[in-house]
């Protein structure tokens, strides 16, 4: 019944999510690369303390959070109020109560959650290796390493999901964005033996 | 006391919900409700359609604030059809 009386307003919403969905990407994939550079620039200074690593990781994680929340709240609520106002001088009507009010008032907030929790999760998730250093103390590899291919698989599925989207060959969409990630580590690499 | 039995209207609405959308909401606010609607004239922004509805007692309060939720606007009342049921 509740979705029966809100129908529209869960169309506009599903026509939000095509919006959400990029962001959810674009931001996403800022978020799991910036964590990659971290984990990556960590490692090549030969870092040894976690809890300051975890620290500065964790500072660029909400900081990413907060940025993704913000400026895709602003953006958005400006492109639907402008929407809005327009579809209000066309029809000559005060749309404020219609679903299209409702819709310009609550989809700026879907698309921002969206947006600032998306880096958010996703460094939480490439960071976990890190949080459990010592319960994975028994793995060959040391927490940076960790922490770097989970990173790899965070972006590796990102590709893989965009691939699903515009409905193309999935290992070579995962592969693209894998090798751009890879390209990143190099580059960091590069710079972080050489200084 | 009467009962409206058909009633055309002309309605400005935005592209979305399309006229399928907008019909089956509207018909989904009476057991009885028949509804057919016309596109007249397509805008860049909006839609003048005629809606016609039909049924055995229609609420026009309820369907002018169904067609304003949607984020349109009834123009015009362009027919009606009513009948007394007795002295009230």
């Amino acid at each position: 019944m509740i979705f029966h009386k809100n129908k529209h307003l869960v169309l506009h919403s599903l026509r939000a999510w095509t919006i959400a969905r990029r962001y959810l990407i674009t931001n996403g994939f800022d978020g799991a690369l910036t964590m990659l550079g971290m984990v990556t620039g960590f490692h090549a200074s030969g870092m040894t303390e976690l809890p300051v690593a975890i620290s500065a990781c964790l500072g660029a994680a909400i900081a990413l959070f907060i940025s993704g929340l913000s400026s895709a709240y602003l953006s958005e609520k400006a492109e639907r109020e402008n929407e809005l106002r327009e579809l209000e001088q066309a029809l000559v009507v005060d749309l404020t109560e219609s679903d299209y009010g409702q819709a310009s008032r609550y989809l700026p907030l879907l698309v921002a959650l969206v947006n600032g929790l998306s880096p958010l999760l996703l460094s939480l998730l490439i960071l976990l290796p890190l949080f459990f250093a010592e319960q994975l103390q028994a793995l060959p590899s040391p927490p940076f390493i960790n922490a770097m291919v989970v990173a790899l698989i965070c972006i590796f599925s990102m590709g893989v999901f965009l691939g699903k989207i515009s409905k193309t060959f999935w290992l070579w969409s995962g592969l693209r964005t894998l090798i751009i990630a890879i390209v990143t580590v190099a580059i960091i690499l590069f710079f972080g033996h050489s200084l | 006391m009467t009962k409206i039995r058909r009633l055309v209207l002309d309605v400005l609405k935005p592209h979305q919900p399309n006229a399928l959308d907008f019909a089956s909401a509207l018909a989904g606010l009476g057991p009885d409700y028949h509804i057919t609607l016309t596109v007249i004239e397509v805008d860049k922004k909006t839609e003048s359609t005629m809606v016609t509805i039909e049924g055995a007692d229609i609420h026009f309060d309820d369907i002018k604030a169904a067609i304003e939720k949607m984020g349109a606007s009834v123009h015009s009342i362009d027919e009606v059809e009513v009948y007394g049921t007795g002295p009230t």
